[in-house]
């Protein structure tokens, strides 16, 4: 029991610091630009065939450094020549253009890898045991992607909250044409921003990429998770995004390793609930088979209880 | 003693975090006043008709409508119960059409609620009622053009005609005259004067000779709080107010 | 009479010219549509099935724009009200198969109950919140009730789905189910039904309070009405609506399975209302005629159409906003047909070096697709009439030649379109 329990504390921290990784760069350009940027996972998913494709031609360390750095590069291609023409039009035109992004990004993948997924293994050289608990050992690339991705809450805390630009960048979302008055250069401004949140997106993506499959629907399966996280945690907040992280993967693994129904709650209270019953099935379905809906399950009841997030201070 | 007066504000007060925009404002607007509210930038006023329109809740303090507390409630039950309220920056439906703008303003106040049976081409009481406020306002001409295309001096005037349009018996004014040339304005002041007859209006102006030519009685609210209420003359000639503008007030 | 209502009486009698002119346009496209099944070329199984498809998708598409277009509400998960709508009228379709008495052809009404109840039960929480939180719950709705229909098997049949008959019935009043063309005429008959009922509830007071909450919110509280109640009767509608797409869909197939709740359904419908021109009511129709052509008929050419559907989709967001609809719209202002010409003249010289440009990239994309995703088959492949070798470097020389000069002369082409532009709108 205590080894169930820690080994899937152990792996829910590390799936969550996982959705902290990708929901940081989304949470920055989303409270610094106002757009929310459906083509995030994509960026993640770029990330993690850009570090298979490099990893094999340069080797990891590298692969490490140049695909965020691409990456970065792709956001301010996009915010530049795509986004920034839409920003005019209002957050629904601007959300349209990163979902038809995303749309396209992934037959993009597609068109330069093919539709199966790439062979995508952990690089030998990050693949050691770190330490061993109850038996089972904790590999030395979950340490570094947890390192990774608190170093990346505390650039950002930094950033956001501490250094001059980030003032700057907040009162640009909300007075572009006045900052622009006073000089600083608003639509530039936005292309870093976006630059930065790709290539946060991308840096996820690099360690993600062997964590997950890396293939053209990684976008899709982790994308609409990520969104849970920033609105459970509170949209344009980084102290919530990473509690709503931490929340749903906790919550995810515990579910998967619980095989258990309601069923089986019900037989030990004593209630029989017999098999012609219309809610039945409803009933029989084991936690761990439920396990792919609890972030979804954690959104509506967020929306019906608190709408405005764990640590949310904006609204939409 | 409540029948008499419209509004009635007491100890109103608004906080945003620690800052206090309106601190303890009281006033009572009789039935079929037309009451201006001056001061000087950044006093408070339109946060006060956000106050009263049911915007914002304020943070202490009562606001009653015919008697009726309204302080906290939601903007639409305030306007059910007969206030309604135009915005210093335009607030219309821009795709819309300037006839399809008025006639939206009035449904509820005809009774039409979340009607989804009836055509509302085929309401002919709603399309007079829009019809005449298109013609108060003086845009009978522009009828179906979509009000985002509208002129400035148009939409303050479509703005005007949407708060007016539902019968609304308490109308609230912020600023109408403001960005008008002195004709605009003019033709503005003769408009509120006939669709206020009969009804209560409170109306923010910076326009003086707005205020004086309009207003049965004023008040002047500085930092929040209300240092005179007064009919025209009076205020005129009150030091303090003299001292808050520093002299400014035309001798109208 | 007073001032106001004469004024009324002139505009009603002036409007009503108009309206005679709409009903003769929908006569005669109703004549259209039901001859069209016997024009050749849609003669075929294939051909009414494609016409077929097109007016499920077209009710669906129309659906989703009462909540976008009309109240401004982006939902990516609105294939949830579709599917479920689905699943409801094939059960329907069991019960009719097992003997319940009633004839096929009011299946899709239990999708619509099956839709509206979806809507109303998931309004009541999402339409609490609008923009993007809206556009982010509808997406988690989505993605719970697709993994809820592989958690519920017995309900939502799994993987296979579930499936019916729609020819065995004890009764039909003479409209029986069995052929495609008979399909078509019952899906004809219920989308015209649907379209028109939807267009008379934009047209009620509270269709019009949903155009008003759509362009100012705010404004819409502060004439008395409560724009949360607003948006849960479009929401409500708009499940009603697709729920009975969702029929249509359980009929025509025989089966409804969990990709009716996907999130690709989800996304495709929105495409649709999107390109059609969410602006327009009748934007939706033509985005899924458009979309559903495409669809059927270059997926048999390319395995590289979604590619193309998705820079079809950014092209419209980017320089087409108002979608097909819009741009069509955009040259009724031209009322001089000499005008007119002249931009017909200016977009046909334009054309030429766009359709340099597309064969370039079309060459190369499908050239970077059959090696990636087929690279069984060898690089040797054809496209269209033509046969090349994808290994060697001359095709994708070719292919970056024709790209980039037709990029070169299409942006020389640009201000002849502009210029002859403001010539038709000096003149108009």
């Amino acid at each position: 029991m205590l080894e169930l329990v820690t080994v899937s504390l152990l792996n829910g921290v590390v799936y969550g610091l996982l959705l902290f990784m990708l929901s940081s760069g989304l949470t920055l350009i989303f409270s610094m630009m106002g757009v929310l940027n459906f083509a995030h996972a994509s960026v993640f998913m770029i990330g993690a065939y850009l570090s298979f494709q490099l990893g094999r031609w340069v080797g990891f360390w590298p692969a490490l450094v140049i695909a965020p750095l691409l990456c970065g590069l792709a956001g301010a291609a996009i915010e530049r020549y795509g986004l920034s023409r839409v920003h005019a039009r209002g957050h629904v035109a601007e959300i349209l253009f990163t979902f038809g992004l995303a749309y396209l990004i992934e037959e993009l993948v597609t068109m330069v890898w093919g539709r199966n997924a790439v062979a995508n293994a952990v690089p030998a050289v990050i693949d050691f045991p770190l330490f061993h608990v109850f038996g089972s050992t904790f590999p030395a690339y979950k340490g570094l992607m947890m390192l990774i991705s608190l170093a990346m809450f505390a650039f950002l805390y930094l950033a956001l909250k501490k250094t001059r630009i980030g003032l700057v960048i907040q009162a640009a979302l909300t007075h572009p044409k006045m900052l622009s008055a006073l000089g600083h250069d608003v639509p530039g401004v936005f292309v870093l921003v976006f630059a930065v949140g790709s290539a946060l997106a991308g840096l996820a993506g690099v360690i993600g990429g062997f964590m997950l499959l890396t293939q053209p629907t990684l976008a899709h399966a982790i994308g609409p998770i990520v969104f849970v996280v920033v609105v459970v945690g509170g949209l344009g907040s980084l102290g919530g995004a990473l509690l709503a992280s931490m929340l749903i993967g906790i919550l995810q693994t515990f579910a998967v390793a619980v095989d258990y129904s309601l069923l089986d709650l019900f037989r030990t209270l004593g209630i029989m609930i017999s098999r012609g019953s219309p809610l039945y099935e409803l009933f029989a379905i084991k936690l761990a088979t439920a396990a792919p809906i609890v972030p979804y399950l954690l959104l509506v009841l967020m929306l019906i209880v608190r709408p405005r997030g764990l640590l949310g201070t904006r609204d939409v | 003693m409540a029948a008499a007066c419209a509004l009635e504000l007491r100890s109103v007060e608004k906080r945003f975090g620690a800052t206090e925009i309106i601190r303890g404002v009281s006033l009572e607007v009789a039935r079929g006043e037309r009451h201006a509210i001056i001061g000087p930038n950044g006093a408070g006023k339109s946060t006060l008709f956000n106050l009263i329109s049911g915007r914002y809740a304020p943070t202490r303090g009562s606001i009653r409508l015919d008697g009726e507390e309204i302080a906290g409630a939601r903007s639409f039950a305030i306007n059910r119960r007969g206030l309604a309220r135009s915005f210093q920056v335009t607030n219309i439906f821009p795709r819309l059409s300037v006839f399809e703008n008025l006639r939206c303003s009035v449904l509820w106040s005809l009774g039409y609620r979340y009607n989804f049976w009836r055509n509302a081409d085929a309401l002919r009481d709603a399309g007079e009622c829009a019809l005449a406020t298109l013609e108060h306002i003086g845009l009978a001409a522009r009828g179906d053009v979509p009000a985002g295309v509208l002129t400035y001096a148009e939409q303050r005037a479509l703005e005007i005609g949407i708060t007016i349009a539902g019968g609304a018996h308490v109308i609230l004014l912020d600023e109408p005259t403001a960005g008008m040339s002195r004709g605009e304005a003019d033709h503005a002041v003769a408009l509120i004067r006939r669709v206020s007859e009969g009804r209560t209006l409170v109306i923010v102006e910076h326009d003086m000779s707005v205020v004086f030519g309009l207003a049965n009685r004023i008040s002047v609210l500085v930092y929040g709080e209300i240092i005179a209420t007064d009919v025209p003359a009076g205020i005129r000639d009150n030091p303090a107010v003299q001292a808050a503008y520093l002299g400014t007030l035309p001798d109208a | 009479m007073t001032g106001a209502a004469a004024a009324a009486e002139r505009v009603a009698r002036s409007a009503a010219p108009g309206r005679r002119r709409r009903a003769w346009l929908l006569i005669a496209t109703v004549a259209l549509l039901v001859a069209l099944p016997h024009v050749p070329g849609l003669q075929s199984d294939f051909g009414r099935s494609l016409l077929t498809q097109m007016g499920i998708a077209a009710v669906f598409a129309l659906s989703f724009n009462l909540l976008f277009g009309q109240t401004g509400l982006l939902s990516f998960g609105h294939a949830v009200y579709f599917g479920l709508g689905g699943y409801a009228a094939i059960g329907l379709m069991r019960a009719i198969n097992h003997g319940l008495p009633l004839p096929m052809l009011v299946v899709p009404l239990a999708g619509a109950a099956g839709g509206l109840l979806a809507g109303v039960l998931f309004g009541a929480v999402t339409t609490k919140r609008a923009g993007t939180i809206f556009a982010l719950i509808s997406l988690g709705v989505g993605e719970l009730v697709y993994a809820a229909t592989f958690m519920l098997p017995g309900i939502f049949g799994g993987e296979e789905g579930i499936t019916a008959s729609r020819t065995r019935a004890t009764i039909d009043f003479g409209f029986p189910l069995g052929s495609q063309l008979q399909v078509y005429y019952a899906v004809l008959l219920w989308t015209v039904a649907a379209a028109l009922a939807m267009y008379a509830f934009t047209r009620t007071p509270v269709g019009r309070m949903c155009n008003a909450v759509r362009d100012n919110p705010e404004r819409a509280e502060f004439v008395g009405y409560n724009t949360q109640r607003v948006r849960f009767i479009a929401f409500a509608m708009a499940g009603l609506f697709a729920g009975l797409a969702g029929g249509l869909h359980a009929i025509n197939y025989e089966i409804v399975s969990a990709d009716a709740v996907s999130a690709a359904r989800s996304g495709a419908v929105l495409i649709m209302a999107y390109i059609g021109g969410a602006a327009y009511f009748v934007g939706p129709i033509l985005g899924a005629i458009v979309i559903t052509w495409l669809q059927s008929s270059l997926s048999d050419y390319t395995s590289a159409w979604l590619l193309y559907l998705g820079v079809f989709f950014m092209a419209m967001i980017l320089y087409a906003p108002s979608g097909l609809a819009g741009l069509i719209m955009m040259h009724r202002r031209i009322a001089h047909p000499r005008a007119l010409a002249g931009v017909l003249a200016a977009y046909a010289v334009a054309l030429v070096p766009l359709a340099l440009m597309a064969a370039g990239a079309v060459l190369a994309i499908e050239m970077a697709y059959r090696m990636s995703t087929q690279p069984e088959l060898g690089t040797r492949m054809r496209l269209l009439w033509m046969s090349l070798d994808a290994a060697l470097p001359w095709p994708w020389i070719v292919a970056a030649v024709a790209l980039g000069g037709g990029l070169l002369l299409f942006r020389a082409a640009v201000p002849l379109v502009a210029s002859a532009w403001e010539r038709a709108a000096a003149r108009g």
